[in-house]
């Protein structure tokens, strides 16, 4: 419309006005994005950079690999293995359905791994591979590779799994690996991220279970760049981990074989322990059971047997399993009462078989006595009423300080999963746990190690060494870690007067050569390699007077468990000892029959590092040590799971 | 003015008419248009496709497009703006009764060749329109009720099929482009003083109504409020983008982190990174001097349409001009707000920059009714 100019000017001056008042606003705007913008890329700029760097990177861990370990010669016992397992790439599968169906053909896999599979990978990023099958053959691996046209998508991969080549043989020793569980991370304060990686493993018990922190070793680490969804990119830099340290045992694997075999078919336990370094040259528990199965995650059927077996095979009975050591205890008792000076080594103790103390029977293992006993003839017998006696004198207090004094009672420092504390009784300790006054019966039966005592067989091993030596000899476990080497622990002479010691062990060496020593059908024919013993029966129950009366107790008759624990420990070279050698075989009966024969052997195995001559044994018995070589050297060339079937068939 | 006028003054004719362009706004715009093919080549991964290729080829044609519109009179435009206004709100009804469904609403005609956003042309529209009407209206009568009615109905209108698409971002800049229209052409202050006071208790009333059977907005606009008040509060959801956006803006320091190095972008942590996230790109790989250098070529491009638009005493031309650089304004400074995290992610893209065809396409017609203006402007001889 036409307009005047008038209206035309007035117009464009209010336009122009309010545009410029509007432009100004619009600067303005502009001018706080500036700012907002400089706050954000300048200000802040590092705080949003490690935002973008978090969003970027992605650390993963490398899990180092597992320190190994090794008997004292080398051989190994506890090796990392490569484990094979397929795994399927969903993206790169085209049908994955199909792929498994044909992967079936070559693996052997059932509906639920394939269902397993497929669900796995419906969850995960079509990126992500998912394990089809674990601890695969190589074959099959090879047999896969081959057909990988056939089987788009699907890969093998390799990884570390712990395995045992020595299997059962140290099963109680060195332990095993598992999963890491919930309760392990609850245990632990600061948890290694390491365990946090799937399928990673640490030890369970023995070995593996203590010295843990050296055989871990510490995580490499992985840098990537992902994407948004989590795809990997690039690796951005890659730092590898220290792989954890190797660990050498004291123990020989050679003998601990033999041990194994030798105790098969009973329940029992037994150390070998060099009396100069402390080494424990062999620990064995029977029965025992293969580690690898747990590593390998074990069936709840092979579990529960092993929880059922009335052997235990589960139990490490050397360090862990506590026993009254019985009639191996009375050298404490005899050491105790020479050093008081109550009695002397040449004084004599009437036996009539019995003795009355406060109204009490006592009775000796003898039921005729042993006429008069002195020191020498009290150890080669094993009178009991000698100990009746001297324990009286020299009172549980001192008994218990020599106990101490010789190892008993002590929690001896290896690694391992449980060390038995043993108990040696005292009057202080009675009142605090029984609630109950000491009574002179208490000394009595605590001088022939029966009452309260317990030790375990680790702690009579360690008894005898330093009985053998006069040292304050350690028990050693672990040579060395990573080259290092584990100082042996000697805390130098004991207090103990030589002629005393002396004595002790002439009683000790008669019982094993002398014509009436209790364990004389086990000794080693020689002069070099006299060996010097001590056996002990000690009760799992009260002999009733009835049984008493009847003459029953023929440990043959009884049940499995009411027999008696047969122990026997030992040194030799009676004159110049370096091995000491403990057996205790639970319910064995007899220690001069069920206990003392093994000792033996594995004495002798021990000195000849291999199967001894026969002429190292009496002549009339080298007939049976003949066939029963033979029985062990074929045991031993059984592979491992043979053996325990083996065994089970021998017991 | 009108056409008779026109001819007593200098207006060129003819192919002269080329000399007298805005041509610094022309390279102005090539500037802006360039800066996002670079973004659209580096959030490729280096690469001229998809992108890049496809928004230099939709340049091309919008440039054609500008030049042809500058070559016609302004006066023709303004006869048009009435039919331009009714074919842009048949259209929108059109996409409300038959529009195909994409994103969640319906925004589109298929043309076969190109997707048209009837609510985009309706940007230009309704500015052609509101212009024409203060140009006709006598400017006595510009604040009597009954003549402010008209306008605000004119705009309403859209708005309401907009926001039934639903189209929070388009329905903001047509209310605003024609508000601010109104104020330019002298609409009392009262007015806008009153829509301030109304406009605060509608913002209260959306609130309020949240969770009832009268709510106003849908759902997902509400969430897109929530999250834009507290991102942190879904942070894998909603509020994803507006946080990787904050965190690619800002990590990209001073100088940025060097072209085709942002790691946001290329491992795509962004969201629709090469559409209304790409300056996130921009400011991650070029830094502040980068963001700033771009925002400078927008505010010079608002100088521009100013001084062409104070120079020209033709009513139509001058509302038209400014209409038209509000609504550019509107445009990137929405956008801006959003990625930086100062307004909630409501989907309106980077002029000039973000991938996208009718944005393009719309704006470039928009600057050719501009040129046409500023050619067309009555000179003394």
């Amino acid at each position: 419309m036409k307009r005047s100019p008038q209206d035309t000017e007035a117009s464009a001056r209010k336009i122009t006005r309010r545009g410029l008042f509007l432009g100004g606003l619009q600067v303005s705007f502009a001018a706080m994005l500036v700012g907002r913008m400089r706050y954000m890329q300048v200000e802040q700029a590092d705080e949003y950079r490690d935002l973008a760097e978090e969003n970027r990177v992605k650390f993963s861990l490398l899990p180092p690999a597992r320190g190994l370990i090794y008997d004292r010669n080398g051989v190994l016992i506890a090796g990392n293995e490569q484990n094979y397992r397929i795994v399927i790439v969903r993206e790169d599968a085209d049908d994955p359905e199909a792929v498994l169906n044909r992967l079936r053909k070559i693996v052997w896999l059932d509906d639920a791994d394939i269902k397993r599979t497929l669900d796995e990978m419906r969850r995960r990023s079509a990126f992500v591979p998912v394990t089809v099958a674990d601890r695969v053959a190589w074959e099959d691996v090879a047999e896969v590779a081959v057909n990988a046209p056939a089987l788009p998508g699907i890969t093998a991969e390799v990884g570390l799994s712990r395995s045992y080549p020595r299997a059962d043989d140290f099963a109680h020793v060195i332990g095993y690996v598992g999963p890491v569980s919930d309760y392990d991370l609850s245990k632990l304060e600061d948890p290694d991220p390491l365990l946090q990686i799937p399928r990673f493993q640490i030890g369970k018990s023995g070995v593996e279970a203590k010295m843990e922190l050296d055989l871990r070793g510490s995580a490499g680490t992985r840098e990537v760049e992902v994407n948004a969804v989590g795809r990997e990119m690039r690796e951005l830099g890659r730092e590898e981990g220290r792989a954890g340290d190797n660990i050498q045992l004291t123990v020989d694997a050679d003998l601990q074989a033999y041990v194994q075999a030798r105790l098969a078919g009973e329940s029992a336990a037994a150390v070998v322990m060099d009396t100069q370094t402390g080494d424990v040259l062999a620990i064995g528990s029977a029965p025992t059971f293969d580690p690898n199965k747990f590593v390998r995650g074990i069936s709840s059927k092979d579990y529960s047997a092993l929880l059922n077996d009335k052997y235990r095979p589960l139990a490490a009975k050397p360090a862990q399993g506590t026993y009254p050591p019985g009639s191996t205890f009375k050298m404490v008792t005899a050491l105790a009462a020479l050093e008081e000076g109550v009695i002397d080594p040449g004084e004599t103790v009437k036996c009539w078989g019995h003795v009355e103390v406060h109204k009490r029977r006592f009775h000796c293992w003898k039921r005729g006595g042993h006429g008069p006993v002195d020191l020498a003839k009290s150890l080669r017998e094993s009178c009991d009423i000698y100990y009746y006696d001297i324990a009286q004198r020299v009172g549980i207090e001192k008994i218990a300080e020599m106990a101490r004094k010789l190892g008993l009672g002590e929690r001896h420092d290896l690694p391992l999963s449980a060390i038995a504390q043993g108990l040696i009784p005292t009057k202080a300790w009675k009142r605090e746990a029984r609630g109950a006054d000491w009574v002179i019966g208490d000394s009595l039966n605590a001088g022939i190690g029966q009452g309260f005592v317990l030790a375990s067989p680790l702690q009579l091993t360690v008894m005898t060494a330093r009985l053998a030596t006069g040292q304050a000899i350690s028990p050693r476990l672990v040579r060395s870690v990573n080259g290092v080497e584990t100082p042996v622990r000697n805390d130098g002479p004991l207090e103990i007067s030589t002629s005393n010691l002396n004595a002790i062990r002439e009683g000790m060496y008669e019982v094993v050569n002398a014509r009436r020593g209790t364990a004389g059908r086990s000794k080693i024919v020689g002069d070099d390699l006299r060996m010097a013993g001590k056996t002990g029966t000690s009760q799992v129950r009260n002999i009733t007077a009835a049984e008493r009366a009847r003459g029953v107790f023929r440990n043959e008759d009884l049940p499995w468990e009411r027999r008696d624990h047969a122990l026997f420990v030992c040194y030799a070279p009676h004159d110049n000892p370096r091995y000491a050698v403990t057996v205790v075989v639970e319910h064995g009966g007899g220690g001069s029959t069920a206990a003392a024969p093994i000792a033996r052997d594995v004495m002798l195995q021990a000195f000849y590092q291999g199967k001894p001559p026969l002429e190292a044994y009496p002549a009339n018995q080298r007939g049976t040590i003949q066939t029963r070589q033979r029985d062990i050297e074929e045991m031993l060339e059984m592979p491992h799971d043979e053996r325990v079937k083996a065994a089970e068939g021998r017991a | 003015m009108s056409y008779l006028e026109y001819n007593v003054k200098t207006v060129p004719t003819g192919l002269r008419k080329v000399l007298y362009l805005n041509w610094s706004l022309v390279l102005l715009l090539i500037a802006v248009a360039s800066v996002g093919f670079l973004m659209l080549f580096s959030v490729a991964g280096g690469k001229m496709d998809p992108w890049a290729m496809a928004q230099m080829k939709r340049f091309a044609l919008g440039m054609f497009l500008m030049f042809v519109i500058a070559m016609i009179p302004i006066w023709f435009w303004r006869n048009m703006a009435g039919v331009g206004y009714l074919l842009s709100l048949v259209l929108l009804v059109l996409v409300e009764v038959m529009g195909s469904v994409g994103m969640g609403a319906q925004r589109w005609i298929d043309l076969g060749f190109m997707r048209l956003q009837p609510s985009e042309l309706m940007k230009i529209t309704l500015v052609m329109m509101l212009a024409a009407y203060y140009d006709w209206l006598d400017i006595k009568k510009v604040s009597r009720p009954l003549w402010v009615l008209v306008p605000v109905i004119l705009i309403m209108l859209p708005t309401f099929l907009v926001l039934r698409q639903p189209d929070l971002g388009t329905s903001i800049l047509l209310v605003t482009g024609g508000g601010v229209i109104m104020f330019l052409a002298g609409v009392s202050l009262w007015y806008f003083g009153a829509v301030i006071a109304s406009g605060v208790g509608l913002v209260t009333s959306v609130f309020l109504s949240r969770g009832t059977e009268w709510q106003l907005l849908k759902n997902y606009q509400y969430r897109r409020i929530d999250t834009f008040l507290d991102p942190s509060s879904d942070p894998l959801g909603a509020g994803y983008h507006i946080t990787q956006s904050k965190i690619a803006l800002g990590s990209g320091g001073w100088t940025g982190r060097g072209f085709m190095q942002g790691t946001q972008s290329r491992l795509n942590f962004l969201p629709e990174k090469h559409t209304d996230f790409i300056f996130t790109t921009l400011a991650e790989e070029f830094g502040f001097l980068g963001g700033a250098s771009l925002l400078t070529l927008y505010v010079l491009i608002l100088i521009f349409c100013a001084v062409s638009a104070f120079q020209n005493k033709d009513r139509f031309s001058s509302l038209l001009i400014l209409g038209i650089s509000v609504t550019f304004f509107l445009f990137f400074a929405v956008n801006m707000s959003m990625v930086m995290g100062l307004a909630p992610v409501v989907g309106v893209p980077l002029p000039m920059v973000s991938y996208g065809g009718s944005a393009m396409l719309i704006l470039l017609v928009g600057f050719g009714l501009v040129q046409s203006a500023h050619v067309h402007r009555a000179r003394q001889k």
